[in-house]
């Protein structure tokens, strides 16, 4: 690579050449203004905030799309740059809906940032918003409203480039040119997701979760609910991004604190239910292994596939509608939670299940649809009343006016608030492997997973798809059958990673016995959920304080935390036991392809 | 429905199953069904695996390629600025009255749809319409009217 040297305000770079001007400016600490750019996407340049003067040049250069050469001399902040960004931006504002009093991405939306910072006042442009724009909230999980697009297609580039699900599309062209899916469906008659990664990449607030918190309020506000609350594992190492942290802040016992101000009856831990998934996971993997390697039970599917990950779910419910089979059947860990709740949970408190409302804070937006699938009543309720967003928790926080920094650090509530490091993990990709291979080698060998500190590094970092394989050698009596087996498995994040993984398991050529899959890019640290901005760098930084989160732990293995052993012998027996059947696992639906 | 997934099968054997080949095959079937159905965009994706989405997109982005129904016949009149100038405006009165349509709009027994066009490159000898594939140039109401009776003889009367 050959590298190149310019002048960017007076200030010298140097910068490998195929870099982009705003690259070179990023490394001299120039801050030019982007909208429709994105770390995490290919290059657009449809928008034009960014335009620069570049000596020798008639025209304004779109600096996040060209190139920068040797020996270029570029002005970020001149006259004529800064009257360019203003009118672009004005333009942009003449045609959007600036009811920002009432927009749920107020103080956190990009246009508005830079409307302020060029001081766009609205007479400039007349307002052309068209009108009578429908807001379309007919999915459980994402609202749209195009009053509020700029058309920068970062959601587009989303679906199509992280996800490689293609729901949205651009339509239409010049005045008419909209974000739309097939046909302008509803969204959810669209073949979307719901992963909400759109959500995330959405710069205004064009695209957002739908929300549910003022239900949640009121169920806080009834005496006669009994409101319990259980919080993924990434919630707690993202939430403190929205009340002043820094990226990558652990904040668990503040934001149990703040739960508990907030009004809830009961705090639990979505770790405790992501223990039990990996047990009874983990029993099932060896279960399909005895029987395809014993009982040579052709109708078994191998590799086996995780199912945590309900944005994963609709993908291949929707694109491999054949191979169903693969998906483990257990639920996930926040409707195992809920299931409980109702049952084993309202038993032991003596409440009536009728009188619980159980509440999920997930950095999800496809949690919400699983919480409302049909088949999800399996204690006799709705087993989850509610999903939230990590976002819509650090709105509950503000609105409740909690000073979160001076909060003191409280503990999870009992039961089901008990939690070990291999619950934890769960929310950076490659997590649920970890824990999986650290209960399942030991159920078979009767040690620990041969990893220095039980890290399992392999399947831990960024890469799109990992793999590890592990050789189980003296096994114990029961497991005798795997002697000598070597396990391989595989972990994908990403739909468009889970794609790869699916097109070899489609052909019969998957290596694998195990794979974890997570629709969203690392894995729930960058969900659909999360707070907004969220890119390859925040995502390091909230795995990093995951597997803190997890060495910081008494316990780190699932099948060693107290309340789950206690669980099995008050209430659910064996895994993969009667109960469990009917609480914890799951069926799949086949979904339209195109 | 048959039809249009053989219909697709056949465009697809001719042209070839990638990306690249999308718009011929959109091409193919506007040609011999007049309009995208949501059916035949859905057989379109199929083929060439695309997400149905990516089809619409592509195919809503041409204004020769019709995603809701048209007529049998598809008039286009030139509606940028010296087509405007030598008289454009006329030319679509006479044909709004003759098909009792408005601009946009289809006729009742769908032989007729009447839509405006960005410029076709005729612009020295405008007025300018174009019927289905041919280009009439200089067009005055009376010809407009011909041109339109010579294509279905029905609506002969009401000029």
């Amino acid at each position: 690579m050959s590298i190149i040297n310019l002048t960017i305000d007076n200030k010298k770079v140097s910068i490998e050449k195929g870099q982009t001007i705003l690259d070179a400016a990023k490394k001299v600490n120039v801050r030019i203004p982007t909208l429709c750019h994105h770390e995490d996407l290919c290059v657009a340049g449809n928008c034009r905030v960014c335009v620069v003067e570049v000596e020798g040049s008639k025209t304004l250069s779109a600096s996040c799309a060209v190139p920068a050469e040797d020996g270029m001399v570029v002005k970020t902040n001149t006259p004529k740059v800064r009257n360019a960004r203003k009118d672009i931006v004005a333009l942009l504002v003449s045609e959007h809906n600036t009811q920002c009093t009432t927009c749920y991405r107020s103080m956190n939306c990009e246009l508005q940032a830079l409307s302020a910072e060029y001081n766009i006042d609205n007479n400039r442009y007349l307002s052309v918003l068209k009108p009578n724009i429908e807001i379309d909230r007919s999915s459980w999980s994402i609202e749209k409203d195009d009053s509020k697009c700029v058309r920068c297609q970062r959601c587009v580039r989303t679906c199509a480039e992280l996800q490689h699900v293609n729901a949205l599309t651009v339509s239409g062209k010049g005045k008419d040119m909209k974000i739309s899916t097939f046909m302008d469906l509803p969204l959810n008659e669209a073949i979307c997701t719901n992963c909400g990664q759109c959500v995330i990449h959405c710069p205004t607030g064009a695209l957002t979760e739908r929300r549910y918190f003022d239900r949640v309020w009121e169920a806080i506000g009834n005496e006669k609910k009994h409101v319990v609350i259980n919080t993924a594992p990434s919630v707690r190492v993202a939430i403190g991004e929205m009340l002043g942290y820094p990226v990558g802040s652990r904040v668990t016992g503040k934001m149990v604190t703040s739960l508990k101000r907030l009004g809830v009856d009961s705090v639990l831990d979505t770790d405790f239910s992501a223990d039990l998934t990996i047990v009874e996971e983990g029993y099932e993997l060896l279960q399909r292994l005895r029987k395809a390697l014993v009982e040579n039970d052709t109708s078994i599917k191998l590799p086996m596939i995780t199912s945590c990950s309900p944005g994963w779910v609709k993908f291949i419910e929707h694109i491999f509608p054949e191979h169903l089979g693969h998906l483990s059947t257990c639920k996930s860990p926040q409707q195992m939670f809920g299931a409980l709740s109702k049952t084993y949970y309202a038993e032991k408190k003596g409440i009536d299940p009728k009188d619980i409302v159980s509440i999920s804070i997930m950095p999800c937006a496809a949690k919400k649809f699983e919480a409302n699938r049909p088949e999800m009543n399996d204690s006799g309720y709705r087993d989850i009343d509610a999903g939230l967003t990590t976002r819509e928790l650090g709105h509950m926080i503000n609105q409740a006016g909690l000073n979160f920094a001076e909060l003191e650090d409280s503990e999870f509530d009992s039961i089901m608030g008990e939690s070990t490091g291999a619950g934890a993990i769960f929310g950076a990709t490659g997590g649920v492997m970890e824990a999986a291979l650290r209960t399942a080698y030991e159920l078979v060998t009767g040690r620990d997973v041969p990893f220095d500190n039980l890290n399992i590094l392999p399947v831990r970092g960024m890469e799109g798809i990992k793999e590890a394989a592990i050789k189980l050698e003296n096994c114990l009596p029961d497991w005798s059958f795997l002697e000598g087996v070597e396990l391989k498995v595989a972990v994908a994040h990403g739909l468009i990673n889970a794609r790869k993984i699916m097109d070899q398991v489609a052909a019969g050529k998957s290596p694998y016995h195990f794979i974890e899959v997570m629709a969203c890019p690392g894995g729930c640290i960058g969900g659909g959920g999360q707070p907004i901005p969220t890119n390859d760098e925040i995502r390091k930084k909230r795995a990093e304080a995951i597997y803190e989160e997890d060495m910081n732990m008494p316990v780190r293995k699932s099948h060693k935390n107290p309340e789950i052993i206690k669980i099995y012998k008050e209430f659910l027996k064996e895994p993969l036991g009667e109960v469990s059947h009917r609480l914890l696992h799951t069926s799949y639906k086949k979904r339209n392809h195109y | 429905m048959i039809q249009t997934k053989n219909l697709v099968k056949e465009l697809v054997d001719k042209h070839g199953c990638s990306r690249n080949n999308l718009l011929p095959i959109l091409q193919g079937v506007v040609a011999d069904e007049n309009y995208l159905t949501e059916k035949a965009m859905v057989e379109v994706a199929k083929a060439l695996d695309l997400s149905s989405a990516e089809v619409y997109g592509t195919a809503s982005f041409y204004s020769y390629l019709f995603t809701k129904p048209v007529g049998k016949n598809v008039i286009r009149v030139c509606k940028t600025i010296s087509c405007k100038m030598s008289g454009k405006q006329k030319i679509v009165q006479a044909i709004e009255k003759l098909l009792k349509i408005k601009m946009g709009e289809t006729t009742r027994d769908k032989q007729f749809t009447l839509i405006e066009s960005n410029c076709l490159g005729w612009c020295h000898k405008g007025p300018v319409m174009l019927v289905n594939d041919d280009v009439y140039s200089e067009i005055t109401p009376e010809k407009a009217i011909d041109i339109i009776r010579d294509l279905d003889p029905k609506h002969l009367t009401d000029f």
